[in-house]
């Protein structure tokens, strides 16, 4: 069974059709990469997957069952898990304390005024692995504000990480990073999928990170599909490489 | 996360609050200056709750100030003299009225939020101003006072004897900022940290925000209300002014002075501002002026509040 069936899913903003019309199937396992020039909605579709608006058509099924009218919480707590464009996270808390509240929150924590010992220990243990899996381990106890940006998107990865998710969508993970940073966290998002078999589809623009990565590509263009395939398809595909490079091509 | 709740601080607040009432007379005080300090701290650290570790700002928590108030002088007044009772009552009524009103607002944020709360607290004063014949209108709740607490072995008077009315206080005092203390250091006081931190994260960690933050309301509410209950025992009298959006402002202006984002902050600011609201109001009626230029030098200067400085020296 497929893990996301995105069905004909639209969404209009006023008169601006931001997607029309698109359909995606990833299945268990897969890393998926979205590509696209600025404005072909790729976050728009994020935004429906992890519903933090519903879309205006369409059906959106999350292993087997309709999400579509499904609050992003709820969606979460069926494994569901999202990094933004814009690096979301906690920043006058400690590296370790926004791994904590993420790591309780999965543990369905969240409401508990007090805690034994052996969850305290269990919760402990959980982000001792995150922060080693991401070589945070040294900035543990620094404000997550202070990090560089770098360090900022590997510990928002972690915190979606540590909710145990079905799948992980990742929004441009390399947005302005340097060529060190790229290198870095391709690595630890290969890493993630390797180790722990886990789903990924990730919206990128650096097209180094898109080829080394991904499995299968989707290629939007004006809020339509343009294309789907292996990266050697769509490497060199015309069509692509018309949106890429302009409608002269 | 701790660190606003240093050991060394903690140490330093309650010897002072425990030795208060034996130092408060060499310094031009008495020991009623040093109860309303407790209280009004109280207060300002139960809204505190909700703005400095929720980050939602409500403007009209005199609203269940006031209903402790009332709640407790009407059940003395009408119903039965005991203090304790008169407590319980004030912060059920206190909590039924946070538990309607919070689920009607935690959909509002920000300024939308902090107007219907002042629209709520107005409606409650109004009520208080407007019903003569139940809460004593305009003219406050009088003809009652605060009745000795019966322990069975022995009978503490703290009507007669102010000294012990104080440390009556502050052992609810400590009993209620411990609890809070506690809230804020287990798992659901950092998912309100986080709420206050990034909403958005909280949202895609799975955390539900609005019963969050109505938990949080109710926390707040139950103590404001205790405060108000406190505060109508230690005057042995109430009136509509302990609903009124001003006093609202007044403990905005306690957080934010002490500095918010520290667990003690509150009560550093209602320290300074009852204290200066005692001493400058028996020269002028302008006392609030006085206190509106410290508020400004303070968030001029440390736009963290007073403790904010400590607590950033503290994290370096």
């Amino acid at each position: 069974m497929s893990l996301l069936q995105v069905q004909n899913v639209s969404r209009h903003f006023g008169k601006l059709v931001a997607v029309n019309g698109v359909s995606l199937t990833v299945e268990p396992g897969e890393l998926r990469a979205i590509i696209g020039p600025n404005g072909a909605g790729k976050t728009t579709f994020f935004n429906l997957i992890s519903g933090f608006f519903p879309p205006t058509s369409g059906k959106i099924l999350f292993n087997g069952q309709d999400v579509t009218a499904l609050s992003p919480e709820q969606r979460v707590n069926r494994g569901m898990a999202r990094t933004f464009q814009i690096t979301e996270i906690f920043p006058e808390l400690s590296v370790a304390d926004n791994l904590r509240i993420a790591v309780e929150s999965a543990a369905g924590l969240r409401l508990r005024p007090w805690l034994g010992a052996k969850d305290r220990g269990l919760v402990r243990a959980r982000i001792d692995e995150l922060l080693d899996l991401s070589s945070l381990t040294p900035k543990a106890n620094r404000m997550v504000g202070e990090l560089s940006h770098g360090d900022q998107r590997a510990a928002e990865i972690m915190m979606s990480l540590a909710l145990n998710p079905k799948i992980l969508l990742l929004d441009e993970p390399a947005a302005g990073m340097g060529d060190q940073e790229t290198y870095d966290i391709s690595r630890l998002i290969r890493r993630v999928h390797k180790q722990q078999k886990l789903t990924i589809v990730l919206i990128e623009h650096d097209m180094r990170v898109v080829f080394n990565l991904a499995d299968r590509i989707m290629v939007l263009g004006e809020g339509a599909m343009l294309a789907e395939g292996p990266p050697e398809d769509i490497a060199n595909s015309e069509i692509v490489q018309a949106a890429y490079l302009g409608k002269a091509a | 996360m701790n660190n606003s709740l240093k050991q060394p601080a903690n140490i330093v607040v309650w010897v002072v609050l425990l030795t208060m009432p034996y130092w408060m007379g060499f310094v031009g005080g008495y020991t009623e200056l040093a109860t309303r300090i407790l209280v009004m701290a109280l207060g300002a650290m139960a809204l505190n709750f909700l703005l400095g570790f929720t980050g939602v700002l409500s403007f009209g928590h005199a609203a269940f100030f006031g209903l402790g108030a009332y709640g407790a002088a009407m059940t003395i007044k009408y119903i039965a003299p005991s203090s304790m009772l008169a407590l319980f009552i004030g912060v059920l009524v206190g909590a039924i009225a946070g538990a309607l009103i919070g689920a009607l607002i935690v959909k509002r944020r920000g300024v939308y939020f902090a107007m219907t709360t002042i629209a709520f607290g107005q409606v409650f004063y109004f009520i208080a101003f407007r019903w003569n014949t139940v809460t004593g209108g305009d003219d406050g709740l009088n003809g009652w006072h605060r009745e000795p607490i019966n322990l069975g072995f022995t009978q503490l008077d703290i009507y007669h004897n102010p000294m012990l009315f104080y440390y009556f206080v502050l052992v609810i005092f400590a009993v209620s900022v411990g609890i809070m203390a506690l809230l804020l250091n287990s798992p659901f006081g950092r998912t309100l940290l986080a709420i206050r931190e990034n909403e958005r994260r909280a949202r895609f960690l799975g955390i539900e925000i609005e019963r969050h933050i109505w938990m949080s309301f109710m926390v707040s509410c139950v103590f404001m209300a205790l405060a108000g209950g406190l505060y109508a025992l230690l005057n042995n009298f109430t009136d509509p002014r302990a609903l009124r959006f001003d006093l609202s402002g007044n403990f905005v202006i306690m957080a934010v002075m002490g500095g918010m984002r520290s667990f003690w902050g509150p009560l550093v600011g209602a320290a300074i501002f009852v204290a200066l609201q005692d001493v400058v109001s028996s020269h002028t009626e302008n006392w609030m002026s006085v206190i509106g230029v410290v508020f400004v030098l303070v968030v001029l200067f440390f736009p963290r509040g007073i403790l904010g400085l400590t607590r950033k020296a503290n994290n370096s």
